[in-house]
């Protein structure tokens, strides 16, 4: 029974109280004028090659028709020897990695291991699906453990699907003709490195949502490579001039100085043990 | 509008509108809640709603009902008995509880999801009134 003096604590988690306040104010901005979350509108793409995997990204996160940053990082680091790439919701995408990445290092601190991509698939699949595609994220996980490289990518409801190579986000159909033409089994490095930056390169020409750099990180047995950024846009701003005031600009008029007097009311000592 | 499944869908408590309306002072919350309807009250607001509510009964029924017919009845018997005897152990009515033996026995100890990050009723803003919540939890109200 809820009586209006007691209180009773909302439960841990998401709270839907302003779901139908939301609806309504939408409803009064004609022409949906209410702010859109930021996304990303992304090219990613990842190869598995001889040694490891390579994951690609491009860096433009745009809010609707406005790029919102140019610089934006989509490759997250999740382990170790695990890396994601993000598509979809920018925040979601984020926190998504961020709780994945925070689990695995509970999960390596108990057991001492170093996870398996499988375990972070089947975190995020299980984390994915319980919310039934609210969290709009599109993932590629890309990395290596004891038992190989491996690539997977999973969707927004869940969906998992584990391929050699692959590309996701708005520029993912250009991106994945390049990587259909161009992959082979067991490739080495510098082609593999090669074929994902054409593919990257390829979505960003093909597609308004992708842009500016290339980001690559290369994964494998000995360690990370986290090349950022890989290739910068040829389209970058170059400023004319500095618009920087010089000092001296602003004119001094008068100047007063009040010196604060300060006594000393308590002094105490503690020991510091430096044994 | 289809009324035959419509029984799956409604929240657990129906406070009927003018009798016990939500909000402080009990009087409506027009402002966060919108003006009063027997709809807005039945049906939940959001899809997630009513999974979110019960996913942690849900999870423990399954995997109960799995332990059950692996192991036999003993199985899910002993562990209710815990679950229940951990559940008894709480801070007085007005203060959050850790639930530190809840957490240790379901597993979720070693796991962070959102339920950790958001709303965290140990962060909580608001506190109920100390001498009316012992009052209620102790039936004198």
């Amino acid at each position: 029974m809820a009586l209006s003096n007691v209180l009773e604590t909302p439960a841990a988690g998401f709270n839907f109280d302003n779901v139908a306040r939301n609806a309504a104010l939408e409803g009064l901005f004609e022409g949906g004028q209410t702010p859109k979350p930021l996304k990303t509108g992304t090219t990613i793409a990842g190869v598995v090659f001889k040694d490891g995997v390579v994951l690609g990204a491009d860096t433009r996160a745009t809010s609707s028709e406005v790029v919102a940053d140019k610089m934006c990082a989509k490759i997250h680091y999740i382990a170790p020897n695990i890396y994601c790439c993000g598509a979809g919701t920018a925040a979601d995408t984020e926190k998504t990695t961020e709780l994945l990445s925070s689990n695995l290092t509970i999960f390596s601190m108990n057991s001492g291991r170093n996870p398996r991509v499988v375990m972070a698939v089947n975190i995020l699949q299980d984390m994915l699906y319980r919310y039934r595609g609210q969290i709009g994220a599109n993932l590629i996980l890309g990395g290596v453990d004891c038992t190989g490289n491996h690539l997977y990518t999973v969707g927004p409801y869940g969906s998992v699907n584990k391929v050699p190579y692959l590309a996701m986000g708005s520029g993912n159909l250009a991106a994945l003709g390049i990587l259909e033409d161009g992959f082979k089994p067991d490739m080495e490095l510098e082609k593999a490195k090669e074929l994902v930056r054409v593919a990257i390169h390829a979505g960003i020409m093909s597609d308004l949502g992708s842009g500016n750099n290339i980001d690559i990180c290369v994964i494998t047995r000995q360690g990370v490579d986290y090349i950022r950024p890989y290739q910068e846009s040829e389209y970058k701003d170059n400023r004319k001039m500095k618009y920087k005031y010089r000092p001296g600009t602003t004119p001094v008029l008068t100047e007063k100085v009040v010196s604060l007097k300060l006594e000393v009311v308590q002094e105490t000592v503690q020991q510091m043990d430096t044994a | 509008m289809n009324t035959r499944g419509l029984r799956s869908q409604l929240k657990d408590s129906i406070p009927v509108a003018g009798l016990c309306p939500q909000g402080q002072y009990g009087v409506q919350d027009t402002l966060r809640s919108g003006f009063t309807s027997a709809k807005n009250e039945l049906l939940p607001s959001h899809p997630l709603e009513l999974s979110e509510k019960n996913f942690q009964l849900n999870q423990d029924k399954m995997n109960f009902s799995t332990l059950r017919n692996i192991q036999g009845l003993h199985a899910p018997l002993k562990l209710q008995m815990e679950y229940r005897a951990a559940r008894q152990i709480q801070r007085l009515p007005f203060l959050p509880s850790s639930n530190l033996a809840l957490d240790t026995l379901r597993g979720s100890d070693e796991s962070i999801g959102f339920e950790d990050i958001l709303n965290d009723p140990a962060q909580s803003e608001m506190m109920g009134e100390p001498h009316m919540m012992v009052e209620y939890k102790l039936g004198l109200l």
